[in-house]
């Protein structure tokens, strides 16, 4: 049943794509609205509730003492996790992270951390005991397409509104966290040909690859992810690899001016 | 000790720490019908990564539930042998095995002719057996092989390997030191007509860098798309030569 209405889909959506049209009306490589409500839960160190389109997720941060990894004793540690929880779409279901989860976390922390926005030195309190351990836990709240996009956006400004919760812990008072860099991810679908990005509820069944790229505030990227079972010809990815930094940039200067 | 990547310098007179220059890969070495129980199985060493594929199938889906009625589904299983790295790590599947076991399926899926097969399942196992950067690419390298030596039908094969960036330069297929202490790491995956199946890359790239990791990363699929015909040819050669002795055997009775 649902592959027969996939195919009505498809086959409405491709129709639209020949004439240049999406089924929202926006242009092949524009995004839904966006917007950012930051500090929604008090009692998190950071938080940040992400709207793209009809997508919600919420993204917490809370932060706490404990011991580094034996290989790098003077950094913090960043983990970060994703759940997709049974109340934001009809396809999720309780229990362990999927891939889809996993992959999704992945993502947003090879973000986190490769754009180097967090200084992990800077979050260590004694060399080889205590370190400052940052959680980032992306909450998936209704899905309605292109959930990796809504998660880095609302990881980074979560982090951007971070106090670290130093007086809890004894250990002085609470300050900022000190955010370096604002990574973004923007991702991309390829459907018969045609590039779409931010592909919405409707779109992302159909397509068979998608392509996510994070770029920093300096225009360099620090990961990307092909994902999905097609392929992708060269100048296609270098396609979407320049709109997608062309795209973030706007983004970041429009909600996430450090 | 991993962050001491000033101290280090990675290329010198134009060779790298292992000798090889920035375009070279690693030795490589590729056998075909290692497994006996296996429908298809292969064996690749890139350097010291030692990655063993055995694929399984067509056959019956378990869970049922899982099968599709237009086509196979495709499962893929990257493990790392508790061994495989300088500290044991803990047997079974972590957040890493995950992600590249869903990547390293979407690689081959797409050549993967799955209609020809509804309702049954084809099944990749993956053990790498010794880790030393570049796994993930083996392993799809090792995998692609094996589902030709499966008989299972493919549009084409799939060849796999990394560019990087280390010490300012661009190189093909980073080694462990290479991609601890490198800038960047971009492993891709491709078909003998050039399309990408699989696209990754972590650290930081400038967007020309990029495109140059990508021209290097393409001719070195290339380089190892070349290795997996041949020795898929010599393996079948001389198979054909094995039913040909029987069948004048078969003649002289």
């Amino acid at each position: 049943m649902t592959s027969v209405i996939s195919e009505i889909r498809k086959d409405y959506l491709y129709n639209l794509m020949l004439r240049g049209e999406r089924g929202d009306g926006r242009s092949f490589d524009g995004y839904r609205e966006i917007s950012i409500q930051r500090g929604l839960i008090e009692k998190a160190e950071g938080s940040a509730l992400v709207k793209l389109g009809k997508t919600q997720v919420l993204v917490g941060v809370k932060m706490q003492p404990g011991e580094p990894f034996a290989d790098s004793p003077d950094r913090g540690v960043i983990i970060t996790n994703a759940e997709l929880v049974p109340l934001a779409s009809p396809l999720f279901e309780p229990g362990p992270p999927n891939e889809v989860g996993i992959e999704l976390a992945r993502l947003v922390d090879r973000g986190v951390r490769e754009s180097k926005s967090l200084d992990l030195k800077s979050l260590c309190i004694v060399p080889g005991e205590k370190v400052w351990i940052i959680f980032i836990d992306v909450h998936i709240l209704d899905d309605c397409g292109n959930i990796m996009d809504a998660s880095s956006i609302g990881a980074i400004a979560a982090l951007l509104n971070t106090i670290v919760p130093a007086k809890k812990f004894g250990l002085g008072e609470d300050y900022p966290l000190e955010v370096k860099d604002v990574p973004i991810a923007t991702t991309a679908m390829e459907f018969g040909g045609v590039i779409l990005f931010d592909p919405d509820s409707d779109e992302e069944p159909i397509a068979s690859t998608k392509m996510t790229v994070i770029s920093t505030a300096d225009g360099r990227i620090c990961g990307m992810q092909k994902s999905g079972t097609g392929m992708l010809a060269t100048d296609q990815v270098y396609r979407i690899v320049d709109i997608a930094c062309e795209r973030a940039r706007e983004i970041r200067e429009k909600f996430l001016e450090v | 000790m991993i962050f001491m990547e000033e101290k280090i310098s990675f290329i010198k007179d134009g060779l790298r720490l292992d000798g090889r220059r920035p375009d070279e890969l690693r030795p490589i070495k590729i056998e075909v019908g290692v497994l006996a129980r296996a429908d298809g199985s292969c064996y690749v060493e890139m350097g010291k990564n030692r990655v063993i594929a055995a694929v399984y199938g067509p056959r019956e889906v378990h869970p049922r539930h899982l099968q599709e009625v237009t086509r196979a589904i495709v499962r893929y299983r990257y493990n790392m042998a508790s061994f495989s790295v300088e500290e044991r790590r803990r047997p079974g599947p972590d957040r890493r095995s995950y992600e590249l076991s869903k990547v390293g399926r979407e690689a081959l899926e797409p050549v993967i002719l799955t209609s020809y097969y509804p309702r049954s399942v084809i099944d990749v196992f993956v053990e790498i057996l010794q880790a030393d950067a570049g796994t993930r690419t083996a392993g799809i390298n090792a995998a692609s092989v094996a589902l030709a030596d499966a008989g299972i039908p493919m549009r084409g094969l799939i060849s796999s390997c990394a560019a990087g960036k280390v010490g300012g330069e661009i190189v093909l297929d980073p080694m462990k030191e290479e991609d601890n202490f490198g800038d960047a790491d971009m492993p891709i995956a491709m078909t003998p007509s050039g399309e990408i199946t699989l696209l990754q890359m972590d650290g930081g790239l400038t967007i020309d860098e990029f495109h140059e990791a990508m021209e290097l990363a393409k001719s070195g699929c290339r380089q190892i798309y070349e290795v997996q015909r041949k020795v898929l040819i010599e393996r079948y050669s001389q198979l054909e030569g094995e039913r040909g002795e029987q069948a004048e055997v078969t003649a002289c009775d």
